[in-house]
């Protein structure tokens, strides 16, 4: 302890100009029909990262949840008169990877490629027909639905899972939020192949899309690439903001019988969205509360002092709209009541009091001296860069990041907990066997 | 035959990429007093440094009877010693700004720290303090076990497809202890003691038996002189000799229905194969790497292009091989099949895949594209230093070593069409099957 201690001091002194020359500068440009471009030049590895970002997720299905997901899983799938397999061909000779996927927010599509030039031409060219020529084959279509819908199987049979679509429709009642990205039994037959075509065409424009680039090429190279990939993308605009989300009247306890060994337990709410001024005392509160990892209090408390649950967390997801906080547990069964109480008891003595000088000193210390681990990897570098574009966080969003935490006290925790979150419309959900009546 | 193969190389030598050639940070290793192994990559991109003490103990140095012990040991690491008490070690990596977590696998037990680069002289402190100082207390143990059957319940009790599998690995591994789960049997968990704790604690964590992986923004001299001042001092014990256990390798057919409340039909084929520290020729385990890659590398491989689109008949269905293990190993085929198809239809169509390529092999380009997606693969793991330094420490405790990294480009590009038809028609064969049917019985909610 004293030893480590006393390092601490001698290293303090050393932290900062360590972590300012850990972020990267970002070039940012708009191309004329709306692309919005960011990159990082990195030398480091003859690798490229290429990550584009859609505002074409879930949140837009409308009334047929699992539409985004499908258009998303569709776009290889025959490009151009090629077939799915001569597309995968073409990236895979050349050693480049293919990554995409559609939650509520985000669709969107990843590249890795090497930066050997006739490598990168034939990944790019090959990216290029991915997203401005998908053909929708018809077979393609029937056959991804039909796998969704065994995807829907192994949602049955995964209580966490079940738990989250509860959750999700529990906070949002009529919030586009409220669907499940992937769909339902009932919306994946409704859609059809004129569904996919239009919801490619209203979304995955050059106007609704977020170019970010990292890698071992110059920002010719890197203008040139985005050129290329916004002119393949059909001309139209940002997709419309999302309606609001209306805060829950009242606490609900949503109970799915499951036969499990343990019981699921979900706790939370709508609670902040990207961009909040709140956002940063909100990381420090719930880095105390339940996203320190082993030190944080909700696993302090259910795992070190009761011993009842492997883990327990909470964590928020910051959205365009406010996203859910999020408390989740599992427990064995016969202990689901104790370990809601104890649950509710620790995120209700948090709100009430917020964190102890201590908690937000210890929590405020990790977040920082952490910061350059988040940024030591080209793909993490990717990720932050799609981030900030497609929720148009500041430019200087990571120059300025260690600033706005290290600014943060004990009073801007409490006040943003109690400005975001209401302990007295929360909702439960218990996934498990013979749900505890009491648990209410 | 002998025609593709130089279709092969020429492929190879026009397309080989020269910007692959990479100039991979040099690997350093040393040795300090007491046996205990440090190895140093440098990689200064970012200022931080992945910091790992991996012990040569896992589920595979079990017995039936105390299965699950590593896994238990490795949570009451975490318990604390006389100079840091329960939880201070957490805090304290916590208020440096790192990230810690342990893993134990069927070879290995890890400790690792993510930490700005100057900070590592505190992990290595704390590491070797918990190395000899370890205070294994009654109460701590009761509480933590029943966190560990917590774990188990949720990954393995609660998921349908972990279940099966762990009953499948008893039928797949006759006698391998890889037959035992890593999380261990739950009535061993029940009846393991502090007593036991404390023996597998005195018996394998010593200097001699550990090796410190550090990957990062460091200097691999500056490692040695910190490694020699915090673990140096700590003196080396007799290990107990290590007997390779018997593996069987040509058992016979073997085939497992499993049916417990589930949705979803799912299906395992494996093949008792060598690994990297067992095979008898070098290349066969690439060869095998190779072969997983024409299957499995990809959209465009033969599972993907032609079960499920082509035929349609899975909904999803892979290829593995994980040459990197201390003992034989197995590579495999799973998947789930498409609707309205059945297992028994998906087990055809995978072995009538396995026919094919024991009777066909497999053709120059499909070779040739395998080949540059595994090295490119390669070099993209160098984007992670993490996982760099996760391979080193499996290297290291499986036995095949770290400098496996320097020459699996060339072995790769040395594997031929006929090497890849080769291991298939060697190993691939029915002895050495095994195969589940998960069939789901009305399902799981309710």
């Amino acid at each position: 302890m004293r030893i480590g201690m006393r390092l601490l001091a001698t290293l303090l002194i050393t932290l900062l100009p360590a972590l300012a020359a850990a972020v990267p500068p970002i070039q940012h440009w708009t191309l004329d029909q709306g692309a919005r471009v960011y990159f990082v030049q990195n030398d480091n590895l003859p690798i490229v990262d290429i990550r584009l970002t859609f505002d074409a997720a879930g949140a837009r299905d409308g009334s047929l949840p699992g539409l985004a997901q499908l258009t998303s899983a569709l776009l290889d799938q025959g490009n151009d008169g090629l077939d799915a397999g001569e597309v995968a061909r073409r990236l895979e000779t050349v050693g480049a990877r293919l990554s995409g996927g559609s939650e509520r927010d985000m669709a969107w599509l990843q590249l890795r490629s090497l930066t050997n030039p006739a490598a990168l031409e034939q990944a790019v060219d090959t990216l290029t027909r991915i997203i401005g020529s998908p053909d929708f084959p018809a077979a393609a279509f029937e056959r991804q639905k039909a796998r969704m819908l065994v995807g829907l199987q192994a949602v049955r049979q995964s209580p966490d899972e079940l738990g989250t679509r509860a959750f999700y429709r529990a906070i949002y009642g009529d919030h586009p939020y409220a669907n499940p990205p992937s769909g339902t039994e009932q919306s994946l037959p409704q859609i059809t192949r004129d569904h996919v075509v239009n919801f490619y065409r209203q979304y995955y424009t050059a106007g609704n899309v977020v170019v970010a680039i990292v890698g071992a090429i110059d920002r010719t190279q890197a203008e040139t690439l985005a050129r290329r990939l916004n002119d393949a993308l059909p001309a139209g605009p940002a997709a419309p903001p999302l309606p609001p989300v209306q805060p829950l009247a009242q606490s609900q306890l949503e109970q799915v019988p499951f036969n499990s060994a343990q019981t699921h337990i979900i706790i939370g709410q709508p609670a902040i969205a990207r961009g909040d001024k709140d956002i940063y005392a909100f990381m420090v509160g719930n880095h105390v509360l339940g996203g320190g990892g082993l030190v944080s209090l909700l696993t302090t408390t259910m795992r070190d002092q009761h011993g009842l649950s492997y883990s327990t967390s909470s964590y928020f997801v910051p959205s365009a709209k406010p996203g859910p906080f999020v408390i989740g547990s599992q427990v064995r069964n016969e202990s689901a009541e104790q370990a809601v109480t104890v649950l509710r008891k620790v995120f209700a003595d948090f709100l009430q009091n917020g964190p102890t000088q201590q908690q937000l000193d210890l929590a405020k210390r990790n977040i920082t001296g952490g910061f350059p681990l988040n940024l030591d990897s080209n793909s993490k570098i990717v990720g932050y860069l799609a981030v900030i574009g497609f929720y148009g966080l500041p430019l200087d969003y990571l120059d300025t990041y260690l600033d706005r935490i290290g600014a943060v006290t004990a009073k801007d925790v409490q006040a943003a907990f109690q400005r975001h979150l209401n302990p007295a419309a929360m909702a439960t959900v218990l996934v498990g066997p013979q749900p505890s009546e009491s648990a209410q | 035959m002998r025609r593709l193969l130089y279709i092969a190389l020429t492929l190879l030598t026009l397309s080989a990429p020269a910007a692959l050639a990479v100039e991979r940070p040099e690997i350093q290793e040393f040795k300090l007093n007491n046996g205990m192994t440090v190895i140093v990559r440098p990689d200064h991109r970012a200022p931080v440094v992945a910091s790992m003490v991996w012990y040569r103990i896992g589920s595979s140095y079990e017995e039936v009877g105390s299965t699950g012990i590593s896994h238990v040991l490795e949570h009451m690491m975490f318990k604390g010693t006389t100079r840091y008490p329960a939880g201070e070690f957490s805090r304290i990596i916590a208020l440096q700004g790192g990230r810690e977590n342990a893993f134990t696998g069927r070879d290995f037990t890890a400790y690792f720290q993510q930490l700005a680069a100057d900070r590592l002289p505190i992990a290595l402190e704390l590491e070797a303090d918990r190395m000899r100082n370890l205070r294994l207390q009654e109460a701590d143990f009761k509480k933590e076990v029943q966190v560990v059957m917590e774990e188990r319940r949720l990954r393995t009790e609660d998921n349908p497809i972990a279940l099966a599998l762990e009953h499948f690995n008893t039928v797949a591994n006759l006698l391998s202890p890889y037959r035992n789960p890593i999380v261990g049997w739950m009535e061993d968990l029940q009846a393991m003691t502090m007593a036991d704790l404390q023996r597998w604690y005195q018996r394998w964590y010593a200097p001699n038996n550990a090796i410190l992986v550090v990957a990062g923004d460091v200097e691999p001299e500056a490692v040695r002189v910190l490694a020699e001042r915090y673990f140096g001092r700590i003196p080396a014990r007799a290990l107990p000799a290590v007997r390779k256990p018997i593996t069987l390798q040509t058992p016979g057919s073997r085939r497992i229905e499993v049916s417990l409340p589930a949705e979803l039909p799912y299906l395992t084929i494996s093949y008792e194969t060598p690994s990297m520290a067992t095979a008898a020729e070098a290349w066969e385990p690439y060869a095998l790497t190779v072969l997983a890659g024409v299957l499995d590398g990809g959209e465009s491989a033969r599972l993907s292009s032609e079960l499920v689109r082509g035929r349609e008949v899975a909904a999803g269905v892979g290829a593995d091989y994980s040459a990197v293990a201390r003992l034989s190993s197995q590579f495999s085929f799973s998947g789930y099949p498409a609707r309205n198809r059945t297992l028994a239809d998906l087990e055809a169509a995978l072995l009538e895949q396995v026919e094919r390529v024991r009777e066909g092999g497999i053709n120059a380009e499909e070779l040739e594209r395998a080949k540059n997606q595994m090295i490119a693969d390669h070099l993209y793991q160098l984007d992670s230093i993490f996982y760099q330094a996760m391979q080193i420490g499996m290297l290291e405790t499986t036995g095949i070593g770290w400098r496996t990294l320097l020459e699996f480009e060339d072995r790769i590009r040395a594997v031929t069409a006929e090497q890849v038809q080769a291991v298939a028609r060697r190993y691939l064969t029915e002895p050495r099957r095994a195969i589940l049917h998960l069939n789901p019985i009305s399902g799981g909610q309710g």
